[in-house]
């Protein structure tokens, strides 16, 4: 069932009242630190955060100190979705018992590793069994708060410590995991990509999600500054050239319909978004070509896959 | 007619009895013929949970399944999650515990092992929570028989851990397991062996539910992610703090046992049952003391009997408490043995010594008594150990022997 949303088409529409306080100790240029706080700003109700062990978690809550202007728990690194499963159930019984009077909206931030890896177990429980929750995965593209290392998020041919480019690897040899179908195929209500750069595309979605009564799911964007090798004022830019050049498409699986909601008909070339990241630069040496080539296929063949699937799923 | 009786209960040839036996005014109760696993899961039902997140193992499954059948049928209020590993079951009781529920789950073994990491969590931060433990062996070799590994692996996660030595006292511990965890805030495992307990019935005195409801009250109030005030919890601890919670969860934990005594009283009143941190048998004037923990106690106890009337002077120690450990009960208790018969059904691969052996042990140094020791593993996946078994070790403890002898016990093959 899902309620009525509003679309966000204007910055005065988005609350002042900040979730998440100022001073936490995220780098300068966090790609997910700009993505939680547009996501706390837009939900209509206060949110129970539970959170994932990672950046977001270490840099907001070192005791006694904690940037979390909502209820927020940390437990550990895969079981975020189970626990929110826990939260949102047992407010069900609350409720029924007058303990409470409502149930409040329950947002999960889990990072790519804590979703895509070693979560998705956790997570696939949690979408099976219906609870209501929107789980966000911030998708920095590796483990960042170890020191780099690759995920299954990791796209292919990007430099990571453990994966490394040299005389016989391009970097990462394997594809990006495809995780919105993944969690699609559970038969969730909704579920869409998003990016901080196009923050209103990002807001709407998330009130979207948070309109449906069951889990939904948000795979964002994040760029890190640390783990992508650029600097830290192009975190951004970084995330709006991803989709520009249809490296990262913007688009929703909504009740089994596939829609592009930036549509991109005229990409920038994708030397663009790898020259400006150190994880990526090495594919524009000669020696890497066909590196580069295969991703480029990549890049391509996804975007005609998803024209395809929007098609195929709009009619009916 | 209790519902959990009359379907599927009756699987394993059960049969269900009943009959309502006043005990004075205040006191009444009905007997049902229930397995451990019926047992535990009708505490469960009349203890007023909020929310049961459970994944079935054998032999605790019929638990699970109990719990299920009455949520299907509209007599269990609270929600029941059927998560997808035990892992995910100790995590959502993490996140129902925080809102301020009463949760409750159950596992065994490979799932106790596979919840190890969480346990800390559910512990150190301090939340109330019961769960039962149908102890059973550790793979490899796969077993699914009882013994005590996986409790034992799990001994130092910081729960308060209890045990059971029939299906009315898992009926009762788990009960009590509640508001223990509710007075103290730290969480409680109540253990009953597979099979032994699991899925043998026997008869058991239920309470009615109107007198548990008024027992286990709701849970107190402590911070909640649901206050008006948002709270942050689990955070990160630098070294410069991380000691400060190890410290009060400790000392929380050692300052224990009064609650926990207080409940068993209190649970005293409305059932006419005591419970205390150790159960003796035959021990006043013991020469030999068997020291045990779970199922086995009952079987030890009838060797025990029978070798008193024959003259000899032989006891037996069981706990009801493990963590906290109950040492001044102990102490106390064997002041005057001669020689300890320590069993343990479970191994601490080259340690000093076995779990139970090792406590024993250090107690003792403490308290200044010197003892001859017997360390007996027996009972590993689920080793039979008959009553004849019993009389064996206490009538080669009763004779002349080396002050500290350690040696596997197979049971029957001897």
């Amino acid at each position: 069932m899902m309620e009525e949303f509003k679309p966000v088409r204007s910055i005065f529409e988005i609350p002042r009242k900040e979730r998440l306080a100022p001073g936490h100790r995220a780098c300068a240029g966090c790609g997910p630190m700009i993505a939680i706080r547009q996501i706390l700003l837009v939900s209509p109700e206060e949110p129970i955060v539970v959170n994932a062990t990672g950046c977001v978690e270490v840099a907001t809550s070192v005791y006694p100190q904690t940037a979390w202007i909502v209820p927020w728990a940390h437990v550990a690194f895969e079981n975020s979705a189970a626990v929110a499963s826990g939260v949102e159930a047992a407010m069900k019984s609350l409720k029924r018992r007058g303990g409470i009077d409502k149930e409040r909206p329950v947002i999960v931030f889990a990072g790519d590793g804590g979703t895509f890896d070693i979560g998705l177990q956790a997570l696939s429980g949690a979408l099976e069994r219906g609870h209501k929750m929107l789980y966000v995965c911030y998708d920095n593209e590796a483990y960042m708060n170890t020191g780099i290392q690759r995920s299954s998020a990791t796209p292919y041919g990007a430099w990571t410590t453990t994966s490394p480019f040299g005389k016989v690897w391009p970097g990462k040899r394997e594809r990006k995991k495809d995780i919105i179908s993944i969690v699609a195929s559970h038969g969730v209500p909704y579920t869409a990509t998003a990016s901080i750069y196009h923050w209103k595309d990002l807001m709407t979605k998330v009130r979207k999600a948070l309109s449906y009564d069951g889990p939904t799911f948000l795979h964002v964007y994040a760029p890190c500054n640390r783990g992508w090798r650029f600097d830290p004022s192009l975190t951004v830019e970084v995330a709006r050239r991803a989709v520009e050049t249809r490296f990262f498409p913007l688009y929703e699986v909504e009740e089994g319909k596939y829609r592009i909601t930036v549509p991109v008909p005229k990409p920038r070339p994708l030397e663009d978004f790898l020259s400006i990241q150190g994880r990526f630069r090495h594919l524009l040496r000669p020696e890497y070509r066909e590196a580069l080539e295969t991703l480029k296929k990549m890049v391509d063949d996804r975007w005609t896959w998803l024209e395809r699937m929007a098609t195929a799923t709009s009619k009916s | 007619m209790c519902p959990g009786l009359s379907h599927q209960g009756h699987r394993d040839g059960q049969r269900g009895g009943e009959g309502v036996v006043e005990l004075g005014e205040r006191l009444e109760y009905k007997k049902m013929l229930l397995t451990g696993d019926d047992a535990v899961a009708y505490a469960v039902k009349q203890s007023r949970v909020d929310l049961v997140a459970a994944y079935p193992i054998t032999p605790q499954t019929v638990i699970v399944e109990r719990i299920a059948e009455f949520a299907a049928n509209g007599e269990f209020e609270g929600e029941f999650v059927p998560v997808e590993s035990e892992h995910s079951a100790m995590s959502a009781c993490v996140g129902g515990a925080l809102t301020g529920a009463r949760v409750f789950t159950a596992t065994a073994s490979q799932g106790l092992a596979l919840m190890h990491e969480i346990l800390y969590a559910a512990a150190s931060m301090r939340l109330p929570m019961a769960m039962a433990v149908a102890n059973r062996a550790l793979n490899a070799p796969l077993n699914i028989h009882n013994d005590h590994s996986d409790i034992m692996g799990s001994r130092d996660s910081g729960w308060i851990i209890l045990f059971s030595e029939s299906p009315e006292e898992a009926y009762d511990r788990v009960i009590q397991a509640f508001k223990i965890s509710e007075s103290v805030d730290l969480p409680v495992a109540v253990n009953l062996d597979a099979f032994t307990l699991t899925h043998s019935a026997e008869i058991v005195r239920m309470l009615p539910d109107e007198v548990i409801a008024r027992f286990v009250g709701r849970p107190p109030r402590r911070p909640t992610l649901l206050d008006e005030r948002s709270k942050s919890f689990g955070l990160m601890a630098l070294p410069d703090t991380y000691q400060y919670f190890k410290d009060d969860h400790y000392r929380s934990m050692e300052e224990s046992p009064p609650s926990i005594r207080r409940v068993e009283e209190e649970y005293k009143g409305i059932s006419g049952r005591s419970y205390e941190p150790i159960k003796k048998y035959a021990l006043e004037d013991a020469d030999v003391v068997m020291i045990m923990l779970g199922s086995y106690a009952g079987t030890a106890r009838m060797a025990a009997r029978r070798m008193r009337s024959e003259g000899h002077k032989v006891g037996v120690l069981s706990l009801g408490w493990y963590r906290p450990f109950p040492k001044r009960e102990i102490l106390d208790a064997v002041e005057d043995a001669d020689t300890l018969v320590v069993m343990d059904r479970a191994l601490s691969y080259g340690a000093p010594a076995n779990p139970l052996m090792t406590d024993i042990i250090t107690m003792l140094y403490e308290a200044g008594m010197r003892k001859r020791i017997i360390n007996v593993a027996y009972g590993l996946g689920g080793g039979e150990f008959t009553e004849d078994d019993a009389r064996t070790l206490l009538e080669y403890a009763l004779k002349e022997g080396p002050r500290r002898e350690f040696f596997f016990y197979y049971g029957g093959r001897e």
